[in-house]
């Protein structure tokens, strides 16, 4: 009975202790960061080095690096889920496609980053731009975005699929006209879980997109420096803790934004789902 | 007359058989050009699928052409099991084995520190979480999974360094450090899937515990976490190779010394740290030894992989 009451509260001490450990952190950097957000931060472009000024330049990097990820991870990923879901369920194919995506969402950023330096940057001479940062991280999410649609995929009723057929649609007008609507919401969740991962990433962005942010990148040909590389580069150079607080509650700011909204599609397609069932 | 009635009907059937015809046809036709979108649609999916293996494949590709000629013209030998990195020195000298005792103690200590407590809470969700604590926790972990990893190695930096050098000793910079960092990034892969495999297990092996009169926690101890351990294994295994691949957060706290760590107090150098850190200003062999860092990471990462396929999905699988 003794063990029982202890085991218990070890439990509940432990998710106590993880929900602490995001509390601390997240106070600690708000609050911090908080008073060196203004205006001027968030609409000038950096002056020494960082020290100074805001960081324009970065925002629009990251959403230039996120676009561009988008754009080529989405098309790619959301097939490749239609294809491993309504295609395919088993074989040997499927079984070999999986263990790679698999793989591939193991490779570390830092090993991505190489690759992207060596390929995109040296090899098709693309330079250190958003289109090299762009194209490695899409890669990364690839995996990410896979899943979320095969799961979204397989979560819609076998019903919706043998209606459709039975009314004369093919397999791909079923799939686009039926599957997709109703999975969308699944899938739109996965590619936001991405754009989180994107804004996020540094290691891999470091080495492909560069670290000059200085300057409002005029194409995705230019390098830039992202959120997470600008306050990489503002902490481990010491340049200013104050800008670096600022540039983390940026940051953790967007997540909680796209977190937010990725829980509520996710709830939006549970609740359609059951009105469907009921 | 007679005859012109014949004639009329005949020619009015004749026009309805070749109107009949060319629907038929025409039908034929549409069905063929759907049937060749179907199977032009079908093959587009399928390059899109067979992505993810042109990627890895490419990376592979990319990454051992760059770093395996190195690692071939000093051996392997020196690569992995010399003390020394001296890069610019005269003989140079490529060892990495600080970095892979760096890699393989920041690890461990993520492991540690991580794992308990992320099982502890998976159990926790699984089994005991009432409904509405259950909606608290979930966002939360879920935001511990979004928070950028440079965050987390910027609050290391500022809070966790400086209490560990004014408390603990050392300067701050350490093993300890690191490992704390990891052990916090870690935590929601090891919750997710251990949650998940705690959940998988059979409804009747709970049952029947219960039946036997075993309280709620003997029956987790006992047949619960025995049942899942498989699950818990993979996300231990999971959890590693996050902790082996994460890079800037290691940096901001780990000191990146070149050097062996004696203690947890000491500094060190992750073979990730080691890459992001000198690819800045490296060139010729210097930067091929970085691939050649790099293939060892993949080589070590693709064992942890296949290590997770290797565990048996379910406890009696074997």
């Amino acid at each position: 009975m003794i063990e029982e009451k202890i085991a218990r509260g070890l439990l509940w001490f432990s998710v106590f202790i993880t929900l602490g450990i995001l509390f601390i952190i997240l106070f600690h950097i708000i609050s911090q960061g908080i008073f060196h957000i203004s205006w001027e931060f968030l609409t000038e472009t950096p002056k020494h080095m960082g020290k100074e000024g805001g960081v324009l330049p970065s925002i629009i990097g990251t959403v230039y690096l996120v676009l561009v990820s988008l754009a080529v991870a989405t098309p790619i990923g959301v097939m490749a889920g239609i294809y491993l879901t309504e295609y395919t369920r088993n074989g040997k194919l499927v079984s070999i496609i999986r263990f790679f995506t698999e793989t591939l969402a193991g490779i570390p950023s830092i090993v991505f980053g190489l690759f992207g330096f060596l390929f995109f940057v040296i090899f098709l001479g693309w330079g250190w731009s958003i289109m090299s940062g762009g194209l490695t991280v899409a890669f990364m999410i690839l995996p990410t975005i896979v899943r979320t649609t095969e799961e979204a995929i397989k979560s819609v009723p076998m019903s919706y699929r043998e209606g459709s057929l039975a009314l004369g649609a093919t397999r791909w007008q079923t799939i686009y006209k039926i599957v997709l609507p109703s999975a969308l919401p699944g899938i739109v969740t996965g590619v936001i879980l991405g754009m989180g991962r994107v804004v996020g990433e540094t290691a891999a962005v470091y080495l492909t997109a560069g670290t000059s942010g200085f300057m409002i990148p005029s194409s995705v040909w230019e390098p830039t420096r992202t959120l997470s590389v600008h306050l990489f580069v503002l902490a481990s150079e010491g340049i200013s803790f104050e800008k670096a607080y600022a540039t983390a509650t940026v940051l953790v700011v967007l997540i909680f934004v796209i977190n937010f909204l990725a829980n509520k599609l996710m709830s939006v397609m549970v609740s359609k789902r059951q009105g469907v069932e009921v | 007359m007679e005859e012109g009635g014949h004639r009329t009907a005949f020619l009015l059937r004749a026009d309805q058989y070749a109107d009949e015809g060319k629907w038929l046809m025409e039908t034929m036709q549409r069905n063929k050009y759907r049937e060749i979108t179907e199977k032009i649609i079908e093959k587009a999916l399928l390059l899109s699928a067979i992505a993810a293996i042109l990627v890895v494949v490419l990376i592979s590709v990319f990454i051992f052409a760059q770093g395996w000629p190195v690692i071939q013209k000093y051996g392997l030998g020196h690569f992995l099991l010399n003390m020394e990195w001296k890069p610019l020195a005269d003989p140079v000298q490529f060892g990495i084995l600080p970095m892979i005792a760096g890699s393989f103690a920041v690890t461990f200590g993520a492991i540690i520190l991580g794992v308990p407590l992320g099982v502890g809470c998976a159990v926790f969700l699984a089994e005991f979480a009432p409904k509405r604590v259950n909606k608290i926790v979930r966002p939360g972990i879920e935001l511990l999974a979004g928070i950028p990893s440079v965050v987390y190695g910027f609050w290391g930096l500022v809070v966790l360094v400086p209490l560990i050098q004014n408390h603990i000793g050392g300067r701050g910079m350490s093993v300890l450090a690191a490992s704390i960092v990891l052990a916090i990034m870690i935590l929601p892969t090891v919750i997710n899937i251990s949650e998940d495999s705690i959940r998988a297990v059979p409804r009747e092996y709970k049952e029947g515990s219960f039946a036997l009169g075993a309280t709620h926690w003997q029956t987790i101890k006992k047949v619960i976490l025995p049942a899942a351990r498989s699950g818990i294994l993979t996300a231990v295994v999971l959890g590693m190779g996050r902790a082996i691949g994460e890079t800037m957060a290691v940096i901001l706290v780990a000191g990146n010394a070149t050097i062996v760590p004696g203690s947890i107090l000491d500094m060190v150098r992750t073979l990730t740290a080691h890459i992001a850190i000198e690819m800045g200003y490296a060139a010729g062999e210097h930067q091929q030894a970085l691939f050649a860092t790099g293939v060892v990471l993949f080589v070590v990462i693709m064992i942890l992989n296949s290590m997770v396929l290797l565990i048996p999905r379910r406890a009696g699988d074997n």
